[in-house]
């Protein structure tokens, strides 16, 4: 399966050049910009592993390109996405995310469900690749 | 007012207060002298008086009307402060583009200003009560709208203001830098919940981001609310597992008493729902009620804005949206439906940018070409995801990110659920257009012109969207809208 989390999962994946160029426009508006990884990418865990720090005034996105693909040869099984980060009043938040790798095979998501009370059911998205620990996964 | 009287304001205070009938003008409600305060709420209200009422006194009546006067001098007025609460009228200006020579009736802006000591903090149903509760019917007005108004910071402060607001919802969701998709389930009525969770389902997992009940789907024969909310949570559950993104779909609380609505949110919040809505026609304080129960209980809350329409539609009469879509920040409302501009329903572009920049503005300027006549400061209230909604396709995708930018819910009921290709094709159509679209504003292309090249490169990998593009592509609502802002941009020298 294709995990679909980010800006343009549904699109082919981005090249280099296209990275750069999201990269330019989040410089361009005068965010900051982070890289960051895992190999637990169920969708509400949220904290990845922050490659390095977060990049702020940066002047060249040359920059940013360069560590996603140090982060590429140093996890090459992981999920790897960029983010920009807007710190102005009332927005400091993420405003730009998008994922710039992927495993070769993404085993994806079971869903467990427990019978409650009635009718309910409790429901458990399970990550098959999180059955093994961290490092072994993908 | 047929009574014959003198003019001008009666300074003896025996004679004022003598029973009798006098002019508002001179009971003290037009005050072109004043200078509004800080902590006043001001109005701004489009008068269309009957024939032989004079604009200031038009003014004044409504000034008295909407706050303390009645038709005749009461003495009880000298055991009060009745200066401070009087509201004063204190501008009139005709609007440009009526009366004589043109096919509209003369109509006249009126400011007036309240005090604060009017109003009940945290309290909307008790600002409509105040301004909106009587003077609309006066006789001597053939027509009244509300067209504007600026909530003063020290009222602002009183309220809780949306649960979530966008930011939260964005981090509950981790879904940053685009718009969110959503489609309303269609058919509007008569699926059965087993059904409906089908539709729910597909569209979800073919890449939408949420699914809604219309606004008339509470608990009808057809489906009971229950058996709606079990298969409704289901598909959501499957869709994301299958997709590995947060989905939702916003289950419909509105229902016959505030204790049902409480009811079925509980069983939203027990099945584990991100989000729940309520319909416009439940009321201020239900509103206020069920945005409180949502902070409480970390839902984010979808305002329909069912039956709007009725009062906001008419330029010379009713309540304009932008005045609804700001009682509704500060009652609390996280999504509030606010305009298409392309669609099926009533929206003139620059009318609904201003419904957008009331939700989403830490400060909203004033801006007459948008229909915006004051500042507002929403001193650090959360913000509104505004919402578009009805008769939209992914072949405006260009139109729609022109005109809203990012922090919007784009609905596509139809627009999915249409689709030749099936709900999954239609909702994979829809992602597809919009992610294209925003990677290609994000590099610099000029959307507005080059959107429909953007869209047919993507159509060339992407087949639903081809197909929809194809069956859609004719689709326009060209209509003459009802209501657009008075002053128009004008072109400057360097253009």
């Amino acid at each position: 399966m294709r995990i679909t989390q980010g800006q343009f999962s549904f699109l082919p994946d981005l090249s280099d050049d296209e990275i750069r160029r999201q990269v330019d426009h989040a410089i361009g508006r005068g965010w900051a910009l982070s890289v960051e990884h895992t190999d637990d990418p169920h969708p509400r865990n949220t904290y990845w592993h922050l490659w390095g720090l977060p990049m702020f005034h940066i002047a060249d996105g040359a920059a940013v390109v360069h560590e996603v693909n140090a982060c590429r040869k140093a996890f090459p099984g992981d999920y790897i996405k960029v983010n920009a980060f807007d710190n102005s009043r009332g927005v400091e938040t993420t405003v730009m995310s998008f994922i710039v790798q992927r495993p070769a095979d993404e085993p994806g998501f079971g869903l467990v469900r427990q019978e409650g009370a009635s009718r309910q059911l409790r429901y458990t998205t399970r990550g098959y690749a999180a059955e093994r620990p961290a490092g072994r996964r993908y | 007012m047929n009574l014959p009287v003198d003019a001008g304001i009666v300074t003896d205070p025996r004679a004022r207060y003598a029973a009798g009938v006098l002019k508002y003008k001179q009971m003290g409600y037009w005050r072109p002298d004043y200078e509004p305060k800080d902590t006043d709420t001001l109005c701004l209200f489009r008068i269309t008086p009957q024939q032989g009422v004079e604009p200031e006194e038009a003014a004044a009546a409504v000034a008295g009307e909407s706050s303390t006067a009645t038709w005749t001098v009461v003495w009880t007025d000298l055991l009060t402060a009745c200066d401070d609460y009087r509201a004063k009228a204190y501008r009139v200006d005709p609007v440009p583009g009526t009366g004589p020579g043109t096919p509209t009736e003369q109509q006249y802006f009126a400011w007036v200003a309240y005090d604060l000591v009017l109003f009940e903090e945290g309290s909307i149903a008790n600002m409509t009560a105040s301004l909106i509760g009587n003077v609309f019917g006066f006789k001597p007005l053939k027509a009244l709208r509300l067209e504007d108004i600026r909530v003063p910071v020290a009222y602002v402060k009183t309220f809780a203001g949306p649960p979530t607001g966008i930011v939260v919802e964005r981090e509950r969701l981790d879904k940053f830098g685009r718009p969110l998709l959503g489609a309303t389930i269609k058919p509007k009525l008569g699926l059965s919940g087993k059904n409906y969770g089908r539709v729910v389902y597909e569209a979800l997992a073919g890449g939408l981001d949420f699914t809604k009940d219309d606004e008339n789907i509470n608990s009808q024969p057809f489906m009971h609310w229950r058996d709606r909310f079990l298969n409704c949570i289901d598909a959501v559950n499957k869709a994301q597992a299958e997709t590995g993104e947060t989905k939702g779909h916003y289950l419909n609380v509105t229902a016959g008493t505030m204790e049902a609505m409480f009811e079925r949110a509980e069983f939203a919040k027990e099945l584990g729902s991100c989000i729940v809505m309520a319909d416009l026609v439940v009321g201020w304080t239900a509103m206020q009620s069920i945005s409180h129960w949502c902070r409480a209980n970390d839902m984010v809350l979808h305002m329909h804005r069912a039956g709007h329409s009725t009062y906001t539609r008419q330029k010379n009469h009713g309540v304009s949206f932008r005045v609804i879509a700001k009682w509704c920040r500060l009652a609390g409302v996280d999504h509030l439906h606010a305009g298409t501009a392309v669609g099926k329903l009533e929206g003139d572009p620059r009318t609904v940018q201003g419904y957008y920049a009331v939700c989403r503005d830490a400060v909203t300027r004033q801006d007459l070409t948008r229909g915006l006549f004051f500042e507002q400061d929403w001193a650090d209230l959360r913000k509104v995801m505004p919402v578009a909604s009805g008769g939209i396709h992914a072949g405006q995708m260009h139109q729609l990110l022109d005109l809203f930018g990012d922090d919007v819910v784009l609905q596509f009921g139809g627009g999915t659920i249409g689709h030749p290709g099936g709900i999954r094709a239609g909702a994979t159509a829809n992602r597809v257009a919009l992610e294209a679209m925003v990677k290609a504003r994000n590099e610099g292309i000029d959307i507005a012109a080059e959107g429909p090249e953007v869209l047919r490169a993507a159509a060339r990998w992407c087949a639903p969207l081809d197909q929809a593009l194809a069956t859609w592509k004719d689709v326009s609502f060209d209509y003459t809208s009802t209501d657009t802002p008075d002053f128009v941009p004008t072109a400057t020298a360097a253009a």
